[in-house]
């Protein structure tokens, strides 16, 4: 420890923590929060950047890449041509990345970790020392992923999903993928059980489970999920490993003859194992991608149009719903696998049934605008473009989630475009939001109204240029994962769209470039907020002193009322806060 | 030729199941455009309407939206529609009954990185026994050589000849890892599984040439496993068997 640092603590008394206590290894869920956030917006940025690399092999295949083409290595790409092994290390780490390492981190690690005890008004998570490894597992597992595009044969290849056996036989990379999954894994687990127990065990005096603000419930759902769908991914990346490291054949079969060489395993494995422990997982996921998005919005939509939520118990009653249902439909990733009637009936029936609360909360959410006295804000307009993009990603689950359309869709560009429409312009879109309405809390100053719309515009206009066009192109017949789509007729056909998408992706990509400059200008330079509560809201994170202190509550939080008790009839202003004794 | 064939939507259907798929398809999408629209305009509505400047005093009680359940009830109907009435009937009658063999012309198609074997019985219509470890360079498919059903056996890789207007019973398999046999114009989705053979049929119903493509991701050569369909009249696809069978005697040991 330097000797400005002692002479620091010495100064503030003994209780003080070291740097290292107080900013590495910190115990403070908001601390942890917000390293979650920073590290998981660095690994979505670097996951878009493999993107817009892909987009120019998509846009112009096997032209050399402008500009940063010549950084790159000769293996991956010679003479500023990217190599369809590159190619494929991208779309796999791409994906990884995105949802292992960026959004979930962000939407639970992130925003659970710095609002959820808040909202609850406790002072900190039930396990302080099991949230702080839990990051501390996090980060070492990000790390062993992008470490991964460095060994030998480059990063992870097969996509990522990983299906054996062609993760089976892949170069090195995906042993270190699967490591860094295992890793990755644990953390969530270690972070779903300390949610729920501090959202069953820490809530403050009057606040029942019906006076919980949504957020809460969309995070206590997802802990849920993650703490009952990731031990089985464990399960199978664990396996996978043996297969790959101990010479065992869970996943694969006997007499596989690789590239004219019979490959030497016992066999007796199924290729199909992997995909059921997979999407066991992946399916929930996507709700875990999903609830805490919706939560955000909620908040920010009740903010804003300063009216309760419509159907708050609706909600609730939908998102637990959502929850029990995301475990019985994973197989519909696997219609086209041999599947035979009776199990395809089952699973068509589970995801069509499970559009339906998907619908009842956007109904509800777009209910919540009517009567209300909206407020345009750089938050507001992230969360409410959620919902009508949202819509667009369920809406196109439909086709995907019916066999007989499944048979020519799936595994085309419309499953690409359905799903990110779901997490980009969706889930995204929800976190970006809840970043410009929680940075006030998190910082004491307020994020640039000016940028964050240029940012806002952009955004929107990039995502529907890059994700819209792919809807045709699926149509079309176009596979996704292909490295040069003009090989076949039809794909040569729509090659022109795929172009155009590009160019919305590069796009996206200025647009973020307004939102790091104002994330790094509002830190410091940002309008300072004049009350603990700039957005006049309602919930608990709002009776905090901004930025809140180790221990958050100045004194013991006590709940009276519903969570969005925006403009009451006969109240002294458009908000009675939870926490306020008078109406 | 190829502009009619394929577009920016639903390409040329050559399949006898594909007509119901494409009606399912785009009722589905004329349903939810109006899904979209109708909610659409409302929730601009809202935004319009209810905009602070517009309303400065929100309503504290929620609307009545008995429209809002009509639509709900709407979805659930309509869903359950698609379900019982289109989505499943195509699956049972497409997946669940496989043409009699007798009827149907059987190919089987082995995939492996990144190529489509075919495999055509030749002139006596039986299959030659395969294994994997009588796969060579020259023996791609790994037909027994001392099974003399398959001494007539022929392998026309990444091109697929079948007559039209009847049923192909088709029963893929992998050598390797996970491919997926995809046909657009015949509205066709099949994963290849190393260790599984998995039966499927089709009957096409013009000619011509269309593409085979690789729809599950199967390492780097993934994006160029092109095979080629051909769609024959009876009288050409015989043409074309006796003539592959012809080269196969002239060549001798040609799999």
């Amino acid at each position: 420890m330097s000797a400005e640092h002692d002479h620091h603590s010495e100064a503030h008394g003994h209780h003080e923590q070291s740097f290292v206590q107080k900013y590495v290894f910190s115990v403070d869920h908001k601390v942890i929060g917000i390293q979650y956030t920073i590290s998981a917006l660095f690994f979505l940025l670097f996951g878009f950047c493999l993107m817009m690399m892909m987009r120019w092999q998509l846009a112009y295949p096997g032209e050399a890449l402008p500009l940063i083409g010549t950084w790159f290595s000769e293996a991956n790409m010679p003479g500023g041509v990217m190599v369809p092994e590159f190619y494929n290390q991208l779309g796999a780490m791409h994906g990884t990345i995105m949802v292992f390492m960026g959004v979930v981190p962000l939407a639970v690690g992130g925003f659970g970790n710095y609002v959820l005890p808040l909202q609850i008004g406790a002072p900190d998570m039930a396990f302080p020392k099991l949230n702080m490894a839990s990051f501390w597992v996090f980060l070492p597992g990000g790390v062993i992923m992008l470490a991964s595009f460095f060994v030998e044969g480059g990063a992870a290849q097969s996509g990522w999903t990983s299906y054996a056996p062609l993760a089976n036989i892949a170069p090195a990379g995906q042993t270190w993928w699967l490591v860094g999954m295992i890793f990755l894994i644990t953390s969530s687990l270690l972070g779903s059980i300390n949610f729920i127990v501090t959202t069953v065990q820490l809530r403050a005096e009057g606040l029942s489970y019906f006076r919980l603000p949504f957020f809460v419930w969309a995070q206590f759902v997802t802990s849920f999920l993650l703490l009952l769908a990731f031990p089985p991914l464990e399960a199978a990346g664990i396996l996978q490993l043996m297969d790959r490291v101990a010479g065992t054949s869970f996943f694969l079969p006997a007499g596989l003859v690789i590239t004219g060489q019979p490959l030497e395993v016992a066999g007796g494995g199924s290729p199909l194992l992997w995909q059921h422990l997979f999407w066991f997982l992946a399916h929930p996921e996507v709700y875990v991608l999903i609830l805490p998005a919706m939560g955000i919005v909620s908040e920010i939509v009740a903010n804003n149009t300063r009216r309760p939520l419509w159907g708050y118990r609706t909600l609730v009653y939908s998102v637990i719903f959502l929850g029990f249902m995301s475990f019985i439909v994973w197989a519909h990733h696997m219609f086209m696998t041999g599947m035979g009637t009776a199990m395809s009936t089952f699973f068509q029936a589970t995801t069509m049934i499970i559009s339906i609360p998907s619908v009842i909360i956007l109904t509800a959410l777009a209910l919540s605008f009517h009567g209300g006295s909206i407020r345009f804000n750089t938050p507001m307009l992230f969360a409410l473009t959620f919902i009508p993009m949202f819509a667009i990603g369920g809406l196109t689950g439909l086709p995907l989630g019916l066999t007989a359309a499944d048979l020519h869709l799936h595994d085309t560009y419309y499953v690409i475009g359905h799903f990110h429409y779901v997490v980009a312009p969706g889930t995204v879109f929800a976190l970006l939001a809840g970043i410009y309405y929680w940075f006030p809390k998190v910082t004491g100053r307020k994020m640039s109204e000016g940028l964050g719309k240029i940012h806002f515009w952009l955004s929107l206009i990039g995502m529907n240029v890059v994700f819209m066009p792919m809807f045709s192109i699926g149509m079309a017949g176009v596979s996704r994962r292909l490295y040069d789509q003009t090989q076949y007729a039809y794909g040569a056909q729509v090659q022109e769209l795929t172009i155009i998408g590009s160019y919305g992706a590069w796009l996206l990509g200025v647009a973020q470039i307004f939102f790091i400059i104002n994330l790094i200008k509002s830190i410091r330079g940002g309008e300072k907020v004049e009350s603990d509560n700039p957005w006049q809201a309602t919930t608990l994170e709002w009776a905090t002193p901004t930025p809140p202190p180790h221990g958050n509550f100045t004194e013991v939080p006590k709940v009276y009322r519903d969570p969005y008790e925006y403009s009451v009839p006969g109240a002294k202003s458009d908000f009675t806060p939870q926490f306020s004794e008078e109406g | 030729m190829q502009q009619e064939v394929y577009g920016y939507w639903l390409p040329l259907n050559v399949s006898a199941h594909g007509e119901v798929i494409d009606q399912l398809i785009n009722v589905l999408h004329v349903f939810m455009l109006a899904l979209f629209v109708g909610w659409g305009v409302f929730f601009i509505h809202c935004l319009i309407r209810y905009r602070s400047g517009a309303n400065p005093t929100a309503t504290y009680d929620p609307i009545k939206a008995k429209l809002s359940k009509y639509v709900e009830i709407f979805v659930v109907v309509f869903e359950a529609f698609l379900l019982v009435g289109l989505s499943m009937p195509v699956w049972s009658q497409f997946k669940a009954d496989l043409p009699a063999e007798s009827e149907a012309v059987e190919i089987h198609v082995m995939a492996e990185q990144f190529a489509w074997n075919v495999h055509y019985p030749g002139a006596d219509g039986v299959f030659g026994r395969k294994a994997p470890q009588f796969v060579t360079p020259e023996n791609l498919l790994g037909l027994d050589p001392d099974d003399t059903n398959g001494k007539d056996d022929f392998n026309s890789i990444n091109n697929l000849h079948v007559p039209v207007n009847r049923p192909i019973l088709i029963r893929l398999t992998s050598k390797d890892v996970i491919h997926s046999f995809k046909v657009p114009v015949l509205r066709l989705t099949q994963d290849a599984i190393p260790g599984q053979e998995i039966p499927f049929w089709f009957e096409a119903t013009k000619t011509g040439g269309f593409d085979i493509a690789c729809a599950q991701l199967c390492g780097l050569g993934h994006y160029r496993m092109r095979g080629q369909l051909n769609i024959q009249t009876q009288a050409d696809f015989e043409a074309w068997l006796a003539e592959q069978v012809e080269e196969e005697d002239d060549g001798g040991f040609a799999f």
